[in-house]
């Protein structure tokens, strides 16, 4: 049998190829980006012509995948759980459609906020959808599972979504691979009608999507990836998902372990296997990574059955991911400690690279704003929001991809001034663009400065769908020509690039400025692999 | 057989190398391995650390537990420091000696190196040093593999052909380098065991 060291996104991207994908869809976003670029890698992916670029935003990836599913091949989408967000609409909707190929939509959480600007729980859209979710505990369940979710969603004509948490993406493991399935031909719907979510069609497809939800909840008792293990201890039972059922096998270890243990992997999870053990249980502890999904379903409103302890009643926290120690601790055994941390240990937070342009920009910025005082730079998602930081304090705010933008309009129609707004050349075509058709086609006085290094920087330096295109699209959406300047963010244009952003804060209209200077890091490893000319 | 071990550094000073080189190698050795990696926001300059778990069982949790380590590899002295929570009785540290200081507040050199003698089992290596002499500034990573390789439960040989797999790609001169790299730093350690140093 052949095996791999991989990453857990990777053995999810191997597993995909190994099922028969025909395309992959994605836009960067961590815990999830080492999907994509493992599929970008894979010489299996060029060999059969894989589709695997990037997507301009979660959205447009969750509906080109399921176009390639409605043309009757297998596909995958994957984000950052935010990114779902993103592509909520249609992800919900996919559920209504149904799916012709197998279609499975990987959500990658970030409990603990490693990366992220929240730490929601992606099982939530499982249910909200009312679609089957898988939930791996380690990086060997990863893949296997990957083969079963195409089955699932192609038996059921649902779309999947699979739910990893960072842990297990950004963790590697020895993988046993599996033989290559073929891929599926192309083949049209049988019916030309079930993709069109007309109301009258919708209503129907709501109802047997409510069926197909509970036969998927009555199947998921036999399912393989929920087991029960019987213990010799019939006090405490302990219920368990995902990656937690790890952290509770450090403690008690695989073959010594005295609890009854129901391992929770697919949902909707069955109640019959919640009862069978609380049937022969005197007490419940129930560890998830992340939101307390399970526990809530389980203490229902009235919470007057057996004893149940979880994140609600605080014997685990309420927020951040789980450790061994706090599975320890919940457990009531010892926890072990090595030595405190010497006070002399300073925080070493992220900041930018040495040479990095996002930094010259910023002290133009700054010093342009300051007769203003402080309050007016409204930013978004990427590198450059590590401005917030000292020395530079130089933002006000980051909330979601493209929010600087309308934020920034928003704040120009209560009457700030200057307004300005800071997004990434990656962010913006992500969803900063429709923002600036509000502000040009209403005018609004606002200053949008669009960091342009080239790259999806903060994730690591994936293409970017904005390189080259910047100035055509601004111009395109209406920008005028005399108000879309173009700045290098050199120490040594300094004092140039500080009289521009003046001279725009005082048009009273929109004015966007390309701060252009690609990033040190990709920078750095094109003249090391040959490429300057590129 | 088990070893947890944390490798702690800077973001780009190439802890994810020394990861890699030990997972390959672990693998050679058909052991079982979990290996934990920071990727995203820290990697631009924050500290950054690896779990990696090598065992002839199988790994449950993909993190050590506190005060499991057996070995914290560090290519940054203050960053050795900070998973001193991780470190168990018996467990080794072996460190870089040279700073990567890139905040205002960064402590005294002296005084972190004060604070790590008082580590029982510690090892403080010039890695800068000796990598330059190897011929390479930038193997620094690797020296500190070779010098915390004599606490790795695998044969040297196979740190070596993980490193020739690992750099393969990048040509016969960067593996001639890095294996230099690996050998100068293994040197320094190769007569110390566990409790006698």
């Amino acid at each position: 049998m052949k095996k791999l060291l991989l990453l857990g996104d990777q053995a999810i991207a191997q597993a995909a190829l190994d099922s028969g994908l025909s395309g992959m869809y994605a836009y960067p976003g961590t815990p999830s980006t080492e999907i994509m670029e493992f599929i970008q890698s894979s010489g299996d992916a060029y060999d059969r012509n894989i589709h695997r670029e990037w997507s301009s935003n979660e959205k447009t990836a969750m509906e080109a995948a399921l176009g390639m599913s409605y043309a009757g091949k297998r596909a995958m989408v994957a984000m950052k759980h935010v990114g779902l967000n993103v592509a909520a609409d249609g992800f919900i909707n996919s559920a209504l459609t149904g799916v012709n190929g197998g279609l499975i939509v990987v959500s990658a959480d970030d409990p603990s906020m490693h990366s992220s600007q929240n730490e929601q729980d992606s099982r939530f859209y499982g249910k909200f959808a009312l679609v089957p979710c898988f939930e791996p505990f380690d990086q060997q369940e990863a893949y296997d599972m990957i083969f079963d979710a195409f089955e699932v969603s192609e038996k059921y004509k649902v779309p999947v979504l699979f739910r990893i948490t960072t842990r297990l993406a950004h963790s590697r493991a020895s993988i046993n691979l599996k033989e290559v399935l073929p891929e599926r031909k192309l083949s049209l719907p049988a019916d030309p009608l079930q993709f069109v979510l007309l109301p009258v069609i919708a209503r129907k497809k709501y109802k047997s999507l409510l069926l197909s939800y509970e036969s998927l909840r009555y199947e998921n008792r036999i399912s393989k990836y929920n087991n029960f293990k019987e213990g010799s201890k019939r006090g405490l039972g302990i219920i368990t998902c995902g990656i937690a059922y790890n952290y509770l096998m450090e403690n008690v270890g695989e073959f010594e372990n005295d609890f009854p243990v129901l391992k929770i992997s697919a949902y909707p999870f069955p109640k019959d296997l919640i009862k069978n053990i609380t049937g022969r249980c005197e007490e419940i502890l129930i560890l998830e990574e992340g939101a307390p999904v399970i526990e809530e379903a389980i203490r229902g409103i009235l919470d007057d059955g057996i004893k149940i302890y979880g994140r609600l009643d605080g014997t685990v926290p309420r927020d951040g991911e789980l450790n061994p120690a706090i599975v320890a601790k919940a457990l009531g055994l010892p926890v072990s400690f090595g030595q405190d941390v010497p006070s002399l240990v300073k925080m070493r937070p992220p900041s930018f690279c040495s040479g990095c342009g996002h930094a010259d920009m910023f002290n133009s910025l700054t010093e342009a704003l300051n007769p203003f005082g402080p309050g007016h730079v409204f930013s978004d998602i990427g590198c450059y929001t590590l401005a917030a930081l000292p020395p530079y304090n130089a933002i006000n705010s980051c909330v979601d991809m493209g929010a600087s933008v309308t934020m920034a309009i928003g704040a120009a129609d209560a009457g700030l001034f200057p307004s300005v707004a800071v997004i990434g050349d990656s962010t913006f075509t992500h969803s900063g663009m429709t923002g600036l058709l509000d502000a040009v086609v209403k005018n609004s006085p606002v200053t949008i400065i669009i960091a342009d290094n080239s790259t999806t920087g903060m994730t690591g330096g994936q293409k970017s769908q904005a390189t080259g295109r910047l100035e055509k699209i601004c111009e395109g959406i209406g920008v005028s020509r005399d108000h879309l300047r173009i700045i290098v963010p050199l120490r040594k244009n300094h004092s140039d690039n500080v009289s521009i952003l003046k001279e725009e804060f005082e048009y009273r209209g929109v004015s966007v400025v390309i701060a252009s200077r690609e990033c040190i890091q990709t920078s750095v490893k094109r003249k090391r692999s040959g490429n300057s000319n590129e | 057989m088990k070893n947890d071990i944390i490798i702690a550094g800077v973001g780009g000073q190439g802890i994810l190398s020394i990861a890699a080189t030990i997972g390959l190698a672990a693998v050679a050795n058909n052991l079982f391995l979990k290996q934990s990696e920071v990727h995203g926001m820290s990697q631009r300059g924050g500290d950054v650390q690896s779990n990696l778990r090598l065992s002839d069982k199988p790994v449950s949790s993909d993190l050590i537990p506190n005060g499991n380590a057996d070995l914290i590899i560090s290519v940054e002295p203050m960053e050795s420091l900070r998973y001193l929570p991780w470190l168990s009785d018996s467990g080794w540290l072996v460190t870089n000696s040279n700073p990567f200081i890139n905040i205002p507040d960064y402590p005294s050199t002296d005084e972190i190196l004060k604070e790590i003698k008082k580590i029982k089992n510690h090892l403080i290596i010039d890695a800068d040093g000796i990598a330059k002499e190897a011929g390479s500034a930038r193997s620094g990573n690797i020296v500190i593999l070779g010098a915390a390789s004599t606490f790795i439960d695998m044969p040297f040989e196979s740190l070596e052909n993980a490193i020739k797999e690992l750099f393969r790609t990048k040509g016969d001169d960067v593996v001639k380098v890095n294996l230099k790299a690996l050998k100068a730093g293994h040197e320094i350690s190769k007569d110390l065991s566990y409790g006698n140093f």
